[in-house]
């Protein structure tokens, strides 16, 4: 649907070329939601310009359904962005007109008859729920008020892709989840690619299908977004997950020493991350009763990733090391990623 | 309060305001189509031209840079040719015209300029073309700022007309002039400077009115 083949972006600036994208090939489904995040100044939104040419690449090509964008003229290049919605952080509405107006702004530039734009218009706003709105002026709205505005203007024209550049950073998140649901239903519904720019893993976690991460110009990482949240590879990711999904340990062990090896009165502490349906199986009892083991909890949370059950448990195995081990290798044929922390004293927590 | 004064004051203002009107009118239609050349053509922006935008600003600063009285002495030569006379009220437009235009430019520039940049590119995502981003979105969204600086250079239209007075375009300033001052008729000079001070007010007025009504944000 989207392939971002080799994109470089380089600019010219006072203290010299700056090299805002090296070398970026990205791939892109169609009816995916595909989401793109980093921090401030990594890259990202100068990348989804690149989606629709609102930024030239240096170098590289975009295609997109097949048609190489890069390679075609101005016009072509107008007719084929027709083709891709974008919603902004900042709506970019015209405070000027009034809802109807801004939402009929993309009729109009393609001379859609009048009759045309106002049974469109009509439909889009009452998809977003501003029906009642349609005199008001930008201005009048509140911020969620005013992206759905935009939403409904980036649908105008039956786009099959959708691109939304920070699209809820200056939402609150109460504003920000109903965007996001609405953003959902949207790519459900009408089969959309969705491309979601964002510095909030957590609007990664709510909606995303894939993730890239970019990082000072370089996709750091990519992939499914289960897979980059229980096995992320690299330190930025890392950084960005633990935001939602905390890595510390609990107050108990935090300022005690923490050894590789067993020792006297020792137990193992470990991190268990339980992905979709095995969320829900008894694991831990199972181990408890199969083993001559005792399993200590000392931390749980369950969370959900795109819908799916996504559990997070550290325990500490009390038992002889052979048993120890046997525990280990069931924990490692069940569908749960083990994380060993390390041997910890018996006694440093203090309610056991 | 003498009995010509009337009619005096009544002819002189209608030749103020045709003068201001129709300099007003020709300096729109040149002067708004100049300061979105000036702004579109600027760095960054959507016709980004710098060889264009840097003669066409010089030209606007060297008009700007001189005043009035000389600019309208100055081009005597041009006004006889593109009006047949150098004398008259329809001769003392074409100074006034020539030093709006470029007044009407600048500041039609910097209305533009406010536009956030980001309203530009979300017409352009939707694939707008230079012209349509020019009419659907600069003009509609500059028009308030527009108008309140339009009601400024009318107001010092109104200024200038009275100068062009002196060099025979008659009106108000004329009449002023040539009474008020050379004739010592001081209830002459009172009474234009109290009609110059009533059209000043209702021009900003009616313009304060007017922008407010088109300002939405």
């Amino acid at each position: 649907m989207i392939d971002l083949s080799h994109i470089e972006k380089i600019y010219d600036s006072a203290a010299g070329p700056v090299h805002a994208l090296k070398d970026i090939s990205l791939h892109i489904n169609k009816g995916e939601i595909y989401g793109i995040i980093g921090l401030s100044g990594a890259g990202k939104s100068t990348l989804v310009r690149c989606i629709n040419l609102l930024e030239r690449p240096t170098k590289g090509t975009v295609t997109i359904e097949g048609k190489d964008i890069t390679a075609m003229n101005n016009s072509e290049l107008r007719e084929a962005r027709k083709g891709i919605g974008m919603i902004f952080q900042h709506f970019n509405l015209l405070s000027t007109s009034t809802v109807f107006d801004n939402v009929a702004f993309p009729l109009q530039l393609s001379n859609t008859p009048k009759d045309k734009i106002n049974s469109r218009v009509t439909e889009l706003l009452d998809m977003v729920g501003l029906a009642d709105k349609a005199d008001q002026y930008p201005s009048q709205l509140s911020g969620g008020q005013k992206q759905r505005v935009g939403i409904a203007r980036a649908l105008a024209s039956n786009p099959q892709i959708l691109l939304c550049d920070e699209a809820t950073s200056a939402l609150d998140p109460q504003t920000t989840k109903s965007i996001l649901q609405l953003i959902k239903d949207i790519n459900r519904k009408l089969k959309l690619t969705v491309v979601v720019i964002t510095h909030e893993m957590q609007v990664i976690k709510e909606i995303c299908d894939k993730v890239a991460v970019i990082d000072k110009g370089v996709i750091a990482e990519q992939g499914d977004v289960l897979d980059v949240f229980i096995t992320p590879q690299k330190p930025i990711t890392k950084e960005f997950i633990s935001v939602l999904l905390s890595n510390e340990l609990p107050v108990d062990f935090r300022h005690i020493e923490i050894k590789d090896e067993p020792f006297e009165d020792s137990i193992l502490l470990m991190r268990l991350t339980f992905i979709g349906e095995t969320a829900n199986d008894p694991i831990i009892s199972s181990l408890v009763k199969k083993y001559d083991v005792s399993a200590d909890l000392f931390f749980g949370s369950l969370d959900d990733i795109k819908g799916a059950p996504f559990g997070r448990l550290i325990i500490g195995l009390d038992g002889s090391q052979n048993d120890i081990h046997a525990a280990m290798d069931y924990l490692r044929e069940q569908k749960v990623k083990m994380e060993v922390i390390g041997y910890v004293s018996r006694h440093a927590s203090s309610h056991h | 309060m003498s009995a010509d004064m009337l009619p005096l004051i009544t002819k002189a203002l209608g030749e103020t305001v045709y003068m201001v009107v129709v300099s007003m009118i020709i300096s729109s239609i040149l002067g708004i189509p100049l300061g979105v050349l000036l702004h579109t053509t600027s760095k960054g922006q959507i016709l980004e031209c710098l060889p264009i935008n840097r003669v066409v600003g010089a030209i606007v600063n060297a008009i700007r840079s001189i005043p009035f009285i000389i600019l309208m002495v100055a081009i005597i030569p041009l006004t006889r040719l593109i009006v047949g006379s150098a004398i008259g009220t329809t001769a003392a437009m074409v100074p006034l015209v020539l030093a709006s235009v470029p007044f009407i430019g600048r500041q039609v520039e910097t209305s533009l300029r406010e536009i956030p940049y980001g309203i530009v590119e979300a017409a352009q995502s939707m694939g707008a073309t230079p012209l349509q981003i020019i009419r659907k979105v600069f003009l509609p969204e500059a028009m308030p700022n527009i108008v309140a600086q339009l009601t400024t250079v009318i107001i010092s239209l109104i200024g200038e007309s009275a100068m062009a007075g002196a060099i025979g375009g008659g009106g108000l300033g004329d009449l002023a002039i040539r009474y008020g001052y050379q004739r010592f008729r001081p209830d002459i000079m009172i009474a234009t400077v109290i009609v110059l001070i009533i059209m000043v007010q209702i021009v900003q007025f009616a313009g304060n009115k007017l922008a407010k009504h088109l300002d939405k944000r």
